[in-house]
């Protein structure tokens, strides 16, 4: 099944509309700003139909993971190619572009989430110019990170969203956005130059026959990092489990637990969301974190199946540390938006730990759950911005009773809570309960699930607390003449309260989409723990 | 016999000789049209194209002239080409600088001068004889001597001019102690004598290290190596921005060519045959590369760390030119045509990246008169262009896609894990993470921070803003494309003398 339109893959088109919105909107005169958000609308708005096609067309049985056939849509071209001197080998860069069971709730996820971030950066002031178009640039880094399959390119996507997002923090944030935007800039530019190391360290050990010229070429193919026929012997990462290898796997580890982003790296987290302006805390953590669990799942797991065997205990203790520390941290806050920003730290912990299980179970629950996240701490954040557009602070006690003069408000905010601390019903439980379940079934797991389990009370205890400081008891007089939620901060908010309950009433039409190639994951990942215990 | 020798090497000596000329007319325009300086000036660019044109007459030459003093090699006309491109933006940037065009009182000298310059550079790239490395060097380094200090008027540029002269001394000093050091081992100046004589007879090792590290001393000085690096950060700061600028690309090249030709022509072993294509053995296993990996690591390390606590952009930018420097050697360190090729593709990327910079700062200094970071605060917002077209430049040289600086980093870090030096492309990769914190406050302060008193726009002429095109366009197109740079630094490997 291919999708074309004028002779253009569908997966271009949905990583390169944002660009084209955003060449428009700089050439749109500096006083039209009406045209500048519509055109920026538009843009999304095109994408999210975008992703809609491709999740109606997608072949649910098809495999993908570390299988060329296997993926859908698929683009290829030759990019860079370098043939050149003897002694210097034939260099090609493929613009390789697909998906499969994995990426495409990223991808619905990264063009829900862009949509929704354009309504709610309707109120920008300053230079409304510049944000858009930083805005639609760093749509276009994101959703290349998810549809990419050549490593290269998907570095160069990885590293597009820095400057983007650098600026949207550091330009149009909160009062010590400068000190938050630099210090995220710093942290993923350490992680990701880790990464380029390990994707060199990969290129120059795995090599691949052009079936058009029988020609031996090193290559940037992730697929083709994955077959471990590929790699040559001798080569800096052949083998199996090695040294080398070990230190290529934590070089990829460290560049997506910046980005997760998984203790000891979280401390940017907090920092970069609360100085954040709202759509970009929504963006950061719907779609940012989202990356570099991603990142592990699609890249490091398949590519080095072994260590993710060995190391998945070490995983699993890193999850429990997300889950529980952030939730004690969140429960310490009294910044609202910082608080939700540690709730992210701690349900991300919970995509790891299902991610450490290494079954079905675990990562259909992981990469449910990083969908789910998306949407309900997306919510989360548009709640506190709607609240501190209206009384400029987010400090939690300084409101009390806000049921009574925001009723709607009340309500919606009621679902987004609910739904993080994982009430049945809604999304978040069904991710939770599959990935404490997938995490419970294997033995060496099952105590650090146990206390893990912990985070989910602590949850609760924080979100009903955080509730009932907002809502309940005595009315603030400062706040009674606050008006409710008005039209178009319903129409960022409700369309996501309809997936959270959609998915949580029947999961499948997310869980059916992702089955085979989460299956086909883990058969990689068993048989690559196969082999290290063949060697002695 | 000689005579005919003679006249064969001069057929292929001209873009030197056209330089010469170029020096003499430019020198003499001076004198006739004094009240013209718009003369020197074209006369000198007109001499540069006319360089160019014959620099890329040599494409394919691969032999030595002037018996075997200098090489014409693809290796050689690479660098010649950078140096000749360098010289053409300089001269650009001089006609449009006010610095220049109004406290430099003999514009002809100056621009007389900087042919000068280019022509010991050419030397430089070419030479193929101990004793031609010492004349390249001595006569560029003398131009620019006086090049630092053109600026009479302000005391810095004087400073800056005496510390260069001084610094400069010693090392050549050095260097030359250790060229005869090497000349009564071996009895020969020649480098594939030097390189016979060595192989042939095992030479006293201690003798050869110390006349290697003497000699290093020279190499270091001319491309800013730590420790040899003490001069830059004042010679960049007081000199004029346009010798800045070419200092920082052009006198660095030529240091590097005439480094990578040294090494490899001297000590490389031909009778290894066993190594992988591309690599080559050190004579005798002797480990100059080691000397070059540890000089690398400190260079890079000293020249980040020091520009974060820099104030005046010329001086940051003077430290990162540092630091860049010890990115580059990493590539010679691994003892590849990788490496090397790295290296040469570094320099093009380099060189609009780095003139770039250079060239905002100057138009900048020249309208607000100032080069201090705090001058560019709100610089985004009075001049949208000037403001990109700096971030565009700074990111390059942090080495973040999709900018060039990322190809030339890319590739370095590349030959670094073929050849398995590891441990040196952490220390790389770590090092570009340290100068994103210095580059990012400079594009904070133009971005992030509203201006300073009274915020008038600053603009710039029609002409400018073409030249300033001119440089950022290569910056990011050959992030995206750059296929025919490594083809270009692949083909201008060879090297006189070396299979």
């Amino acid at each position: 099944m291919q999708l074309q339109f004028l002779g253009i893959g569908v997966l271009s088109w949905i990583t390169f509309l944002p660009v084209l919105g955003m060449i428009a909107v700089l050439i749109i005169p500096k006083e039209n700003r009406t045209a500048m958000k519509w055109t920026a609308v538009a843009a999304t708005f095109l994408q999210l139909v975008l992703a809609v096609l491709i999740y109606m067309n997608f072949n649910y049985s098809a495999t993908g993971i570390n299988s060329p056939e296997g993926m859908q849509f698929v683009e290829k071209a030759r990019w860079i190619d370098v043939q050149s001197v003897a002694w210097f080998g034939h260099v090609r860069i493929e613009y390789f572009l697909g998906v499969d069971g994995i990426s495409v709730p990223m991808v619905i996820l990264t063009a829900l989430i862009s949509f929704i971030a354009v309504f709610a950066s309707w109120n920008i002031e300053k230079a409304l110019k510049g944000y858009m178009a930083m805005l639609l640039l760093l749509d276009t880094g994101m959703m290349g990170v998810f549809v990419a399959l050549d490593f290269f390119l998907f570095y160069v996507f990885w590293e597009l969203m820095l400057l983007p997002m650098y600026f949207l923090i550091g330009i149009w944030g909160g009062p010590r956005r400068e000190y938050a935007a630099i210090k995220f800039f710093l942290y993923t530019l350490l992680g990701s130059v880790l990464m380029l190391l390990a994707i060199l360290a990969l290129y120059f050990s795995v090599t691949m026959v052009d079936p058009a010229t029988g020609e031996k070429l090193h290559t940037f193919n992730m697929l083709a990092m994955m077959n471990p026929a590929n790699f040559e012997p001798g080569s800096l990462l052949a083998g199996v489990g090695t040294g080398m290898r070990t230190l290529a796997y934590l070089a990829l580890f460290i560049g997506f637990a910046i980005k997760v982003p998984i203790f000891p790296f979280h401390t940017w987290l907090p920092d970069a969301h609360v100085e954040a302006p709202t759509a970009i805390s929504v963006i950061l953590a719907g779609v940012l974190l989202k990356m570099g669990t991603y990142g592990l799942i699609r890249i490091s797991y398949p590519i080095f199946p072994e260590l993710a065997q060995k190391y998945a205990f070490a995983l699993a203790i890193l999850a429990l540390i997300n889950i529980v520390y952030g939730a004690l941290c969140a429960m310490a806050q009294k910044d609202f938006k910082k608080l939700i920003a540690y709730s992210s730290v701690s349900h991300m912990g919970i995509v790891l730990l299902g991610m450490a299980a290494l079954n079905t179970q675990g990562l259909m629950g992981a990469v449910f759950q990083m969908f789910n996240h998306g949407t309900i701490t997306a919510m989360l954040f548009l709640i506190v911005g709607v609240i501190y557009d209206r009384a400029h602070t987010r400090d939690l006690d300084a409101f009390g009773g806000l049921a009574l003069t925001m009723p709607k408000y009340a309500g919606i905010m009621t679902v987004a809570f609910f739904a993080a601390l994982g009430l049945p019903g809604l999304s978040g439980f069904v991710s939770e309960a599959f990935s404490f379940l997938g995490a419970f079934q294997v033995d060496r797991l099952r105590v650090v699930t146990m206390v893990s389990t912990l985070g989910i009370i602590l949850t609760a205890a924080y979100m009903l607390w955080t509730l009932q400081r907002v809502f309940l008891g005595k009315a603030n007089e400062k706040w009674a003449s606050m008006p409710d939620v008005n039209g178009r901060e319903l129409f960022t908010l409700v369309p996501l309260a309809i997936v959270v309950l959609v998915l949580g009433i029947y999961p499948s039409f997310m869980l059916n989409l992702m089955t085979t190639s989460v299956n086909h994951l883990v058969d990689v990942l068993a048989r690559g723990g196969a082999a290290v215990a063949m060697v002695p | 016999m000689m005579l005919t020798s003679i006249l064969e090497s001069i057929a292929t000596f001209v873009p030197e000789t056209v330089l010469v000329a170029t020096f003499c007319v430019t020198l003499v325009s001076g004198l006739i049209a004094r009240r013209k300086p718009a003369v020197p000036a074209a006369l000198a660019f007109v001499g540069m194209l006319v360089t160019l044109w014959a620099v890329l007459q040599q494409a394919g030459t691969d032999r030595t002239i002037f018996s075997g003093l200098l090489a014409v090699d693809p290796f050689a006309v690479f660098f010649k080409g950078i140096v000749t491109v360098t010289t053409l933006f300089i001269l650009l940037f001089s006609y449009f600088s006010t610095e220049v065009q109004t406290s430099v009182r003999r514009l002809a000298e100056y621009y007389a001068l900087i042919t000068a310059m280019a022509l010991g550079m050419f030397l430089m790239a070419g030479a193929n004889n101990m004793l031609m490395m010492v004349l390249g060097m001595e006569l560029t380094s003398l131009s620019s001597y006086i090049l630092a200090g053109f600026t009479k008027e302000a005391s810095d540029s004087s400073e800056a001019s005496l510390k260069y002269i001084i610094y400069g001394a010693l090392s050549s000093g050095l260097m030359l102690y250790g060229i005869s050091i090497l000349f009564g081992l071996t009895g020969t100046l020649g480098f594939a004598d030097l390189n016979h004589a060595i192989a042939n007879a095992v030479p006293n090792y201690f003798a050869l290290l110390v006349a290697t590290i003497l000699i290093i001393a020279g190499f270091g000085y001319k491309i800013s190596a730590v420790p040899f690096h003490f001069w830059t950060p004042d010679v960049y700061e007081g000199a004029p921005v346009t010798i800045t600028a070419f200092l920082s690309v052009a006198s660095k090249a030529a240091g590097f060519a005439m480094l990578m030709r040294f090494f490899k022509v001297v000590f490389i072993d031909t009778s290894v045959l066993a190594l992988p294509a591309g690599m080559w053995a050190s004579l005798y296993g002797f480990e100059w590369n080691k000397l070059l990996a540890v000089l690398s690591v400190l260079t890079m390390t000293l020249g980040n760390l020091v520009a974060v606590w820099q104030n005046n952009l010329k001086r940051l930018l003077a430290y990162s030119s540092i630091a860049h420097a010890g990115y580059m050697l990493m590539g010679i360190v691994v003892l590849s045509d990788k490496g090397l090729a790295a290296v040469l593709l570094y320099f093009i990327v380099y060189l609009f990246m780095n003139l770039g910079a250079f060239y905002v700062v100057m138009l900048v200094a020249d309208r607000t008169g100032s080069e201090d970071i705090d001058s560019y605060k709100g610089l985004g917002y009075r001049a949208p262009l000037l403001g990109v077209a700096m971030a565009i430049f700074l990111v390059s040289l942090t080495g973040l896609p999709p900018t060039a600086g990322f190809i030339g980093k890319l590739y370095l870090f590349a030959a670094l894990l073929d050849a398995r030096w590891i441990w040196l492309a952490i220390v790389g990769a770590i090092n570009s993470v340290i100068s994103l914190y210095y580059y990012a406050r400079v594009f904070r302060n133009m971005f992030l921070r509203d201006p300073e008193g009274q915020a008038t726009p600053v603009s710039i002429g029609r002409a400018q803003t073409v030249l300033l095109l001119v440089l950022l366009v290569p910056t990011l197109l050959f992030g995206l494309y750059f296929s025919p740079l490594v083809d270009l630094a692949n083909a201008s490997l060879v090297m006189v003398g070396v299979r």
